[in-house]
């Protein structure tokens, strides 16, 4: 599914320093029944969000007005536990186009850059230093420019390089998705298939 | 160059290799579900393209499906619909679909063996994490995400960057009482649930080798709970005895020339692991999970560890011991439980309930305590009656429901409710996993067996010793 195209991201941060948060906690299994990709933003974090009587939880950071932005940062081994998409749906459909934190988990980074969330990994020094920033002043800015792969706090001008890898870069800088390139060299596939037994 | 098992496998099915990029990865065998499936057909249908090879995807129903009265229409809207939609997928893509009530219907990772489509050397994948199940045959099985499956029906492949690998040695005997899941969760809590990630995992020494296949599938089944994508062991006897003469296993001379390819899927002596770690069989006794991430877990014996002592941060560890309602330096023997679910792709097969029943055979069923138990297939589900273990269930006061995946995500009804706790023989503690609220401690069948029994966590070796006694 196309996405939009990222190139340079300066905006404000929600912070969520908590670790391993996990898929379900990102969205819990009962929200994915759905079978079309919609509302799933709706359902972010959604047991830390809301109470069970679907009023607001006022500490939870979502629902602080204070915090706001298309980032979010969150502590170490980000994303961890299952495979479901619906996971980086929910954060892309709330509005959020970066995560930044010092370690993720495997699959949910994979299904980021799939769907044009950019997941941006960070020493746990400058995920520290972010922090702090936001902390000081929650409206702080972070510009993350993905051509030169650089995240800066703009407020104090600290910057760190992140790795992503040159195909995925020029995916995510253009909104293309692997489908695309799969379908253009369908014919090396269906060779190698010919020579592959069930 | 000498290679791994890992490297074997995945080198032989690289369609093309990408500069400073992923592989396109060839993918053998596709199992697709009702929950990670609809949106990838969605897509196909608005690019107008059709499953490119339907005879490697198979699909079937347990996620979200009830595990009583599965013959009557689901009462869940939303399921149904999903349901509903995956029948409709696969027939518009003549697909095999074994849907509710079909025979051959099951968890994912339960049926994909028991139908010989998990062969060794083979690349599955399915939009499930816990595909690595299929690793126990010398597969690489991974999960996927949604964009992925959409791929994989499209183009019959994935890209990814080749992984890392890690080879895990833990050799010696197990002591009493330990099975595959207590090796599992020994090593979860060794590495942490992070510990792997980036890494493919083989496992090696005596332990794994001396394993059925079903405990081979239990561990490879959680290797991702330590962060990898996915776990293998080499095929040996065991594997092939295992496979032979299943539906889609290869027949005659393919299976001749098949079993030749097999049998030089091992890793060279000389290959070279990116990372190894090597554990004592003799350290590892019955686990228990006491936190809300499968690296929360220790022996069942010890005290729940210090903040302190912990490497990471206090507050979430913290933030996990107040969910669950547990203080630091608290044993976890004693204490009260509520529910308690045999079943999952994790320990939903004959071996696991197997074990369930020798624990709680001539004992009944503590009476605070609700039991689901629920079979991985009806492959499962018929051997259980076989064996006469369903007469020693019923006998104790127990039901045994239709299969699925049931508590072990609460897609269904299987509910543990706020508060309540439930000692599941499944892979995930996380907050909620077991519906909003409920918390969960995460342990082998026998462990679980000692808790339904005496309505609270228990050493199944007291159980054990007691029947000695007697």
């Amino acid at each position: 599914m196309a996405y939009d195209k990222f190139n340079i991201l300066t905006s404000s941060a929600v912070p969520l320093p908590i670790e391993n948060v996990d898929t379900d906690q990102i969205i819990p299994a009962r929200f994915l029944k759905a079978t079309e990709r919609k509302g799933f933003g709706d359902n972010l974090f959604r047991d830390w969000r809301y109470n069970s009587d679907g009023t607001p939880k006022e500490q939870f950071v979502l629902n602080n007005p204070i915090y706001s932005g298309k980032i979010l940062v969150g502590g170490k081994n980000f994303g961890s536990g299952s495979s479901r998409e619906h996971a980086a749906w929910a954060v892309y459909d709330y509005g959020f186009r970066c995560v930044v934190s010092s370690f993720f988990a495997d699959i949910f980074r994979n299904n980021c850059l799939n769907i044009g969330v950019l997941p941006v990994q960070v020493s746990a020094e400058f995920l520290d230093k972010i922090l702090k920033a936001i902390e000081a002043d929650p409206k702080t800015e972070l510009e993350i420019n993905l051509p030169e792969q650089k995240i800066t706090i703009l407020a104090t001008g600290e910057s760190e390089s992140f790795d992503i890898n040159d195909y995925k870069k020029d995916n995510m800088l253009n909104g293309f998705d692997d489908i695309d390139y799969l379908l253009n060299i369908q014919d090396d596939i269906e060779k190698y298939a010919e020579n592959t037994p069930l | 160059m000498s290679k791994t098992l890992f490297d074997k496998v995945w080198d032989s099915h690289v369609v093309k290799h990408i500069e400073n990029g992923p592989d396109v990865l060839f993918i053998d065998r596709h199992l697709v579900h009702e929950v990670t499936s609809p949106v990838a057909f969605l897509g196909l249908k608005n690019r107008g393209i059709k499953v490119l090879y339907p005879e490697r995807t198979f699909a079937t129903a347990d996620h979200n499906t009830p595990t009583r009265n599965q013959h009557l229409p689901v009462k869940d809207p939303l399921s149904a619909n999903q349901l509903r939609a995956l029948e409709e997928n696969a027939n518009a893509h003549n697909i095999p679909y074994w849907g509710l009530g079909h025979k051959k219907n099951g968890i994912v990772h339960v049926i994909g063996p028991e139908h010989g489509i998990t062969v060794p050397g083979a690349t599955i994948v399915c939009g499930d994490s816990h595909t690595s199940t299929h690793g126990a045959f010398g597969a690489i099985a991974f999960g996927i995400g949604t964009s992925e499956v959409e791929m994989v029906l499209s183009t019959q492949c994935i890209m990814q960057p080749k992984p890392k690998s890690l080879r895990i040695n833990v050799s010696g005997e197990l002591s009493e009482a330990v099975t595959p899941k207590d090796v599992a969760l020994f090593i979860i809590s060794k590495l942490s649930t992070s510990g792997a990630t980036g890494y493919f995992v083989e496992y090696a020494g005596d332990v794994f080798k001396n394993m059925s296949m079903e405990g081979r599938m239990t561990v490879c089944n959680l290797s991702i709970e330590m962060g990898a994508r996915g776990g293998m062991i080499a095929p040996d006897e065991k594997t092939f005895d295992y496979i032979k003469g299943r539906e889609y296993t290869p027949e005659g001379q393919d299976w001749d020339a098949a079993m030749e390819y097999w049998k030089t899927l091992l890793s060279d002596d000389d290959a070279e692991f990116d990372k190894e770690v090597t554990f004592d069989a003799s350290e590892i006794e019955p686990m228990i999970t006491f936190g809300t991430n499968p690296g929360m877990g220790m022996g069942i014996s010890n005290n729940i560890p210090l903040a302190e002592s912990i490497d990471g941060a206090a507050a979430t560890y913290k933030k996990s011991l107040d969910y669950m309602d547990y203080n630091e330096g608290e044993p976890m023997v004693g204490k009260p439980i509520d529910f308690v679910f045999l079943g999952s792709c994790t320990n939903g097969r004959i071996e696991d309930f197997r074990a369930f029943a020798s624990i709680i055979k001539g004992r009944k069923k503590a009476d605070n305590v609700t039991a689901w138990l629920v079979p991985g297939s009806h492959k499962v589900e018929e051997a259980i009656k076989e064996e006469g273990i369903l007469d020693i269930l019923t006998e104790a006061g127990f039901e045994l429901r239709e299969p699925g995946c049931s508590a072990c995500l609460a897609m269904n009804d299987d509910k543990v409710p706020a508060g309540k706790y439930a000692v599941s023989t499944s892979n995930r503690n996380f907050e909620g996993r077991q519906g909003p609220g409920a918390r969960t401690l995460l342990a082998s069948p026998l462990v679980a067996a000692a808790a339904a029994v005496t309505g609270k966590v228990t050493d199944p070796r007291e159980l054990m010793h007691e029947e000695i006694l007697a």
